[in-house]
């Protein structure tokens, strides 16, 4: 119960940080706009017809999904930085549970990313994608798991590089490539066979398929999209998750207190 | 007196050092005494408080906080410690009040509440008279990012008691305030311990802050050098002589050699008193002096001569 509470004021204060900040909020409402509108309008204009599958649609799962990991991940990472801030030394010298303290964080920086993916809803609906009411209800949940998923990467990732200097520099390096080895903006169906590999191992890349399972399930394009089934992409999910935690939380405990 | 603090051998080696940043210190605090850990930047000072707060883990040694092993039962510590750090360790973001909130609510004092209002009476009232014994009723509500140093500190100091902790740790407490801050942080000190009957432990280096405490402990190079009240610092410290010369120095020599002070085969002679007082001494010389001059060096001499060595090496 105590331990449930101190998660919840954890988790509150990151949601809190961001709603305080404002030049946070304006740039979560236009970086959809460059993404979906831009991106998406241009793309489907010339390459949409080509493709033969609705590209704007495409384009708003695979920043969908991005957005959720990357801000969930790096919203982790302000653990290190709250460490060289000095104020995560008032939370780590706290009777509570480390675990707590991950948890609350993840829990936190899952709202900060739900948050997020309200305007980039809205500027799908505004372009037009193919969206019903109950698909919008059905990402949810899969919004949630992608920013889970983000976080146990965030967590894995901070445990291993230790200081904030050293994830800022080493973090471009693990999420860019993602993005395409993913298929945020390309599709990835056929893959050369040196990028296939990569490709799944990429965890990105199944909170993408997930979201695009839902937005293309029974239209025609769903097998030129679609790469795996929502239920396998959940299993391993779920798989990855767990494994990133469990290293992840290890690591950062014992390199905590062990200097 | 109740013993608070207990601190044997310890050790701390970081990992890639060449040599022990703590290296076998031990001492105790009594309950309710204000006592001050002293030394040079890289005496140990925040490594040896870091360990007793349980950030970081002892190479060798023990620690028990009101009988509570360091090592062995962490939580049951940091439950029954509060901690200033030497920097400022609050959220920018937050209200001086949503500060002390998130540490209640981490330190399970009470239920997660969104609001001020929302929370528990018990929760408003001592926030309300831990706030009037420091002097921030006013600006407690404010946002941290528009207080000052030394209110910053006097909210720290809220927080780290909201818990009821029988320890205050505070980590260079003065570290970045102004001359008139410092001066009131040792006067709410001074009344918190009388309100909250507390320990205080803190560390400086800066030995006019030590001198207020019960009880100081000199660190240098990772060694206690010299524990006591300030009063038995000082006799144990100060080294009062004498500088000494004659023409005829061999005459001096031998008569210094007979009083048993033994002195260098040069001159002028420097004679430790070593509990002789001068007069003594002086009294029964015969050989005509040339100079005489008594020397006592207050306790700031005796403080940077122990610490000299190390911070020249700093330097």
């Amino acid at each position: 119960m105590k331990e449930m509470h101190a998660v919840l004021a954890i988790a509150s204060r990151d949601v809190l940080k961001l709603l305080r900040d404002r030049s946070r909020l304006v740039f979560s409402f236009v970086f959809p706009i460059i993404f979906i509108g831009l991106m998406g309008g241009t793309l489907q204009a010339n390459l949409g017809r080509a493709a033969g599958f609705n590209f704007i649609g495409f384009i708003f799962t695979g920043v969908l999904a991005m957005t959720l990991f990357q801000s969930s991940a790096q919203g982790l990472l302000s653990l290190l930085e709250d460490r060289e801030n000095d104020f995560a030394q008032e939370m780590f010298v706290a009777p509570v549970s480390r675990y707590s303290i991950i948890f609350g964080k993840i829990a936190g920086e899952t709202g900060v990313s739900l948050f997020q993916a309200i305007p980039m809803v809205l500027m799908a609906a505004l372009f037009r994608v193919p969206l019903t009411p109950f698909q919008v209800l059905l990402m949810v949940p899969a919004a949630i798991i992608a920013c889970l998923l983000g976080g146990a990467f965030g967590v894995a990732v901070m445990s291993l590089l230790g200081s904030q200097r050293a994830a800022q520099q080493i973090i471009p390096f693990l999420i860019f490539p993602q993005f395409f080895l993913a298929g945020i903006f390309n599709p990835i169906k056929i893959l050369p066979w040196y990028l296939a590999p990569l490709s799944l191992i990429s965890p990105l890349r199944y909170a993408v398929d997930l979201l695009r399972g839902i937005l293309y399930a029974g239209t025609p394009e769903y097998d030129k999209i679609v790469l795996f089934s929502p239920a396998t992409n959940l299993v391993v999910m779920a798989a990855l998750f767990a494994g990133l935690m469990v290293v992840g939380t290890v690591a950062f405990v014992r390199s905590e207190t062990s200097r | 007196m109740a013993r608070m603090i207990e601190v044997r051998d310890l050790v701390k080696r970081y990992k890639k050092a060449d040599r022990n940043a703590v290296d076998g210190v031990s001492f105790e605090v009594g309950a309710g005494e204000f006592f001050a850990l002293l030394g040079p930047n890289g005496a140990g000072k925040t490594t040896t408080i870091s360990i007793l707060t349980t950030t970081l883990r002892p190479s060798a040694g023990s620690v028990v906080i009101d009988g509570r092993d360091a090592v062995r039962d962490p939580a049951g510590v940091r439950a029954r410690v509060g901690i200033i750090f030497q920097q400022h360790s609050l959220d920018l973001n937050l209200s001086g009040e949503e500060n002390v909130r998130f540490h209640a609510i981490l330190y399970g004092l009470y239920p997660y509440r969104p609001f001020f209002r929302a929370m528990p009476r018990a929760y408003r009232e001592q926030l309300r008279d831990l706030a009037g014994v420091l002097g921030l009723e006013a600006e407690i509500f404010k946002p941290v990012k528009k207080l000052s140093g030394g209110m910053k500190r006097k909210l720290e100091i809220i927080r780290g008691l909201m818990h009821r902790p029988r320890v205050l740790f505070l980590d260079e407490p003065t570290a970045g305030l102004d001359a008139a801050s410092r001066r009131n942080l040792w006067a709410y000190l001074r009344d918190v311990r009388a309100a909250y009957d507390i320990t205080i432990f803190l560390t400086t280096h800066y030995l006019e802050e030590a001198e207020a405490a019960d009880r100081i402990c000199i660190l240098d190079q990772g060694r206690v050098v010299s524990i006591g009240t300030p009063e038995q610092i000082k006799a144990d410290l100060l080294d009062e002589f004498l500088l000494l010369d004659a023409r005829d120095r061999q005459a001096l020599h031998r008569e210094l050699d007979a009083l048993g002070l033994h002195v260098a085969e040069s001159g002028p002679f420097k004679v430790d008193l070593n509990g002789h007082s001068a007069q003594e001494v002086i009294s029964s010389l015969r050989t005509p002096l040339t100079l005489l001059r008594t020397s006592s060096p207050s306790l700031e001499d005796a403080y940077l001569k122990i610490v000299g060595s190390s911070m020249e090496a700093m330097a």
